[in-house]
């Protein structure tokens, strides 16, 4: 059973999480994801589950982290400047290893930056989502499809590994609206049952600690060994992308999100040109979709990452290509959204290099 | 076998207080405070309901000493962790165990809008005055003129600002229920600090609104003193700046609960109150 409505990224991310059996929303207003929880207001009450607005950003992720702790899948969503007070809260979840949905509707900063779409937090989101040594699983939607259709993965893979997972989205993306097919509902009473939560042990077993305290070095660290296993078996099992093009380009793109599709249109534009792009869009951000990329290590000859900002994702692109082809960026940032004109002539100026660099052999 | 007396138990610990060794110091009050928290759960039958919210401070292992499924929270989240708790499951009883620097400094937008939404979960605040575990530093709650390690002249109101007094504070929350300061330097105040704790379980049992009750406590430790000496001090100097009593009870005031006595409290702002004298 599916219904296809028209939907505003925000929203649809909003129906997607109740649908994935999440009845807990704790979140903070803050634009351009404002929608999501306007939705989240009037829809929870509806449907049995809880909508509070939080006195601030880290409030809304503490309550994450009581929701998830006392078994229930909740989420909080916000936006750059708020994400980073959640920091805070999702380190305590990795280091609890609670599951949780964190979604970041992209703006331009850093500090209170502007509210036009970016994906300035890919660093963030990536590398330093918090203090210590912990990784968050991150989910890059491209369409509003898309948005509805992660979050449900988002919801099992925070449940599977007991880690908080990101959606990493941005304003473009919250604010546009496009057709989207809604998925089946899912109870929450049909969700696997958990054995580790904190919510009463009725007496039937010892109490349950939810805890990310271990004063002792070598407890902690075979903790943080134990969780970086885990993150490993992510590594090799959860990486996703989707490539178009790119099998037999001589230039590769890379880009994530809204980029992705800007980068989708000046591909079609070179191959009109008869210039062989092509381009992998990361849809998990960690883990990095290395396989995809080291596929086309033996028939790409560059590669182009296009991201809004001034050059993050860029990074994990050079560490799989590993200085076998050249890698270069094309940026916009501040919330200006780079054109597939643009896009398009960059790739030009790399066919002519690699033309003069074929004429001189 | 005439003279074999019959064996006759008259004290001993808690069943929700578990076996195992505290990290707190010699006279310090936070063990008498666990364990009361302790003799009330199990007295009101709730062990296998109860989730705990441990915070970061002396008491931050707390969730190693109770025998109810417990929560480590980070520094002054404590109520919004135990709103998360208590949202998915409002039947359980959710306390939060927190001191000073916790409640009253980093966490005090928590403990502000736990109070005031109502959040139907109870607070234990012990207050010393003081940063135990990080050895002594100036807390929210510390006196003017206390010396301690960040105010080694004496806490100087012009430039630290004054103490907070937590429960006068909240008092003007509507969504609070039940508010009490005790302390527990004597048998007899031990007994009323028990009758608090009590009452504020089971307020929060009877879905009556938040409850609070806010233990003046010592620390010999970082005060420099023996226990008793701490005792003397507290006696002295904390207990007419933190007066001792009940600062709210919305049951002794007349009303059924804390949103009876808020919405009494607001009775003459229309839109606070929709259906009376308007149309259906």
């Amino acid at each position: 059973m599916s219904e296809k409505v028209l939907m505003k990224g925000n929203e649809a991310l909003a129906e997607s999480a109740i649908r994935a059996g999440c009845r807990f929303f704790f979140g903070y207003p803050i634009t351009p994801q404002t929608e999501l929880a306007a939705y989240m207001a009037k829809r929870m009450p509806k449907v049995g589950g809880t909508y509070l607005q939080a006195e601030s950003e880290i409030a809304a992720i503490n309550m994450v982290y009581g929701a998830s702790a006392a078994g229930a899948r909740a989420m909080t969503s916000s936006s750059s400047p708020g994400v980073s007070l959640k920091g805070e809260g999702i380190s305590y979840m990795s280091g609890s290893d609670l599951p949780g949905v964190i979604i970041n509707v992209q703006r331009g900063g850093p500090g209170l930056g502007g509210i036009q779409p970016s994906q300035s937090d890919y660093w963030q989101a990536t590398r330093a989502m918090g203090h210590g040594d912990h990784r968050l699983v991150v989910f890059a939607p491209a369409t509003v499809q898309e948005m509805a259709d992660l979050i449900y993965d988002a919801f099992d893979v925070a449940d599977k590994y007991r880690t908080p997972v990101m959606i990493l989205a941005d304003g473009m993306l919250g604010q546009m609206m496009e057709p989207v097919e809604l998925r089946e509902a899912i109870s929450p009473e049909d969700l696997p049952a958990k054995d580790w939560t904190t919510e009463g042990h009725k007496n039937k077993r010892p109490h349950n600690i939810v805890n990310s305290l271990y004063l002792t070095a070598e407890d902690l660290e075979d903790l943080n060994v134990e969780r970086y296993q885990r993150y490993k078996q992510i590594e090799e099992t959860e990486q996703r992308a989707e490539t178009f093009l790119a099998e037999d380009a001589d230039i590769v793109l890379v880009a994530f999100g809204a980029t992705s599709r800007i980068c989708r249109s000046a591909v079609r534009a070179a191959r009109d040109e008869g210039i062989k792009a092509g381009l992998i869009r990361p849809i998990t951000l960690w883990p990095f979709p290395e396989e995809a990329i080291r596929a086309t290590l033996p028939t790409a000859k560059a590669y182009l990452t296009v991201e809004m900002n001034m050059g993050q994702m860029v990074d994990d692109v050079r560490l799989v290509v590993n200085g076998a082809h050249p890698v270069d960026f094309y940026g916009r940032t501040g919330g200006v959204i780079p054109t597939p004109d643009e896009v398009l002539g960059k790739i030009r100026e790399i066919a002519a290099d690699l033309d003069s660099a074929k004429g001189d052999e | 076998m005439a003279d074999q007396k019959e064996e006759k138990v008259v004290f001993q610990r808690p069943h929700s207080l578990l076996p195992v060794v505290t990290n707190y110091c010699p006279g310090c009050t936070h063990g008498i405070v666990n364990r009361l928290v302790a003799e009330v759960i199990d007295e009101l039958g709730i062990e296998g309901d109860t989730v705990g919210i441990a915070p970061v401070g002396c008491s931050v292992m707390a969730y190693n000493f109770f025998g109810c499924d417990m929560i480590e929270a980070a520094h002054g989240r404590a109520p919004a962790v135990a709103t998360g708790v208590k949202r998915v499951h409002p039947e359980n009883i959710v306390f939060a165990y927190q001191g000073d620097g916790d409640l009253a400094s980093i966490g005090m937008a928590e403990t502000v809008h736990a109070a005031t939404r109502g959040e139907n979960i109870t607070v234990i605040f012990i207050n010393n005055a003081i940063y135990g575990m990080t050895g002594g530093q100036m807390a929210p709650t510390s006196l003017p003129n206390q010396v301690t390690q960040t105010s080694p002249y004496g806490r100087d109101v012009e430039t630290a600002g004054y103490p907070i007094r937590v429960c006068e504070l909240l008092s003007t929350l509507d969504g609070v229920a039940y508010l009490e300061r005790v302390t527990v330097d004597s048998p007899k105040n031990v007994r009323k600090a028990k009758k608090a704790i009590k009452k504020a379980f089971e307020t929060q049992r009877d879905g009556l609104g938040y409850s609070l009750v806010e233990v003046v406590a010592t620390c010999p430790t970082n005060w420099g003193m023996t226990p008793q000496q701490a005792f003397a001090w507290m006696r002295e100097n904390m207990l007419p700046y933190y007066p001792l009593g009940v600062y709210k009870d919305v049951v002794a005031d007349g009303f059924a609960n804390a949103a009876e006595a808020a919405s009494a409290r607001s009775a003459e702002c229309p839109i606070a109150h929709p259906s009376e004298g308007g149309e259906a």
